[in-house]
């Protein structure tokens, strides 16, 4: 096994662990970790009260499969952007990595427009925040996943301008990895809530 | 700087051919929930197909499968609590139930 977090990044402004892991990555990690409990506290109430409102709108009424499922491929292939993006800056080709980081960028923007016209739409169908326990637990937990994008999203666009600077290079190589930790977080969270909530209605 | 990551990181190919067997993935999803006929194992079925997916990201995308396996114990160990959290809470409120 190889050990990709060890030793190379103090000319990047590294610190290592006594392990000689980056310090940053494993903060990163812990932090990835606290978020799954996070998401787990907002999908398990969304199933303690599927079925217990009282009146509709109800799921399978309201929810828009066609359209959601274009909205997963789109976040799926922006985590291939990512990986992409991070793969071109570690061979130092920053032309392709600001192509990579935008498009990544512009695929987070395109899913948070599509939550955006989701939202509207079930307001205009009656379903709001306050409607019943669906409507309740449904925009809490997809709503919290979209205030994850939208973080993604300016994080994202950050690293963009930076490379656009010239203030972004291979030696920055662990910052564009640990963003692609939280995009790639962000994705298999919404690979459970497109299940759990869409699919399994 | 040579970072050492591009060694152990895999290639763009590799990248494409995980995106191609996600998005096939998610292709027999929605058509496990649109098939009348996969409505009997609908529930397992799609939540293999997710956990599948989960996997793939996380290993590939994120790493972990050749990365320092102290990461791998970081986000396995909250990730175990959270899942057992989610069980318990399903028993506790009856979304599942024993016979």
């Amino acid at each position: 096994m190889s050990h990709a977090g060890a030793a190379p990044h103090a000319a990047e402004g590294g610190h290592h662990t006594s392990m000689g892991l980056d310090s940053r990555k494993m903060a990163f990690w812990a932090f990835i970790g606290s978020e799954c409990l996070l998401f787990a506290t907002l999908i398990s109430t969304y199933l303690i009260y599927k079925g217990k409102s009282l009146e509709g709108p109800y799921p399978h009424e309201i929810l828009n499969i066609p359209f959601t499922s274009f909205s997963t491929f789109d976040l799926l292939m922006s985590s291939l952007w990512m990986v992409l993006a991070l793969a071109a800056v570690q061979r130092n080709d920053m032309k392709w990595a600001k192509v990579w980081l935008m498009g990544t960028a512009i695929g987070g923007l395109i899913f948070l427009g599509g939550q955006v016209w989701e939202f509207s739409h079930f307001v205009e169908h009656g379903l709001t925040l306050q409607k019943n326990m669906f409507g309740t637990t449904f925009f809490v937990l997809t709503g919290t996943h979209g205030a994850h994008v939208a973080v993604g999203v300016l994080w994202l666009l950050t690293l963009w301008v930076r490379a656009m600077q010239g203030k972004l290079t291979s030696k920055n190589a662990m910052t564009v990895e640990i963003t692609g930790l939280y995009w790639h977080f962000v994705d298999v969270i919404w690979i459970i809530i497109f299940t759990v909530v869409y699919l399994i209605q | 700087m040579a970072d050492t990551h591009s060694h152990s990181h895999p290639t763009a190919a590799v990248y494409l051919r995980v995106a191609a067997i996600l998005f096939i993935l998610t292709v027999i999803e929605v058509g496990v929930f649109y098939v009348q006929a996969f409505h009997v194992v609908l529930v397992p079925a799609l939540l293999t197909l997710s956990a599948i997916k989960f996997a793939i990201v996380v290993m590939f995308y994120m790493h972990l499968k050749m990365d320092n396996r102290f990461f791998t114990l970081i986000f396995g160990g909250p990730l175990i609590l959270a899942t057992g959290m989610l069980l318990a809470l399903m028993f506790l409120f009856k979304v599942f139930v024993i016979k």
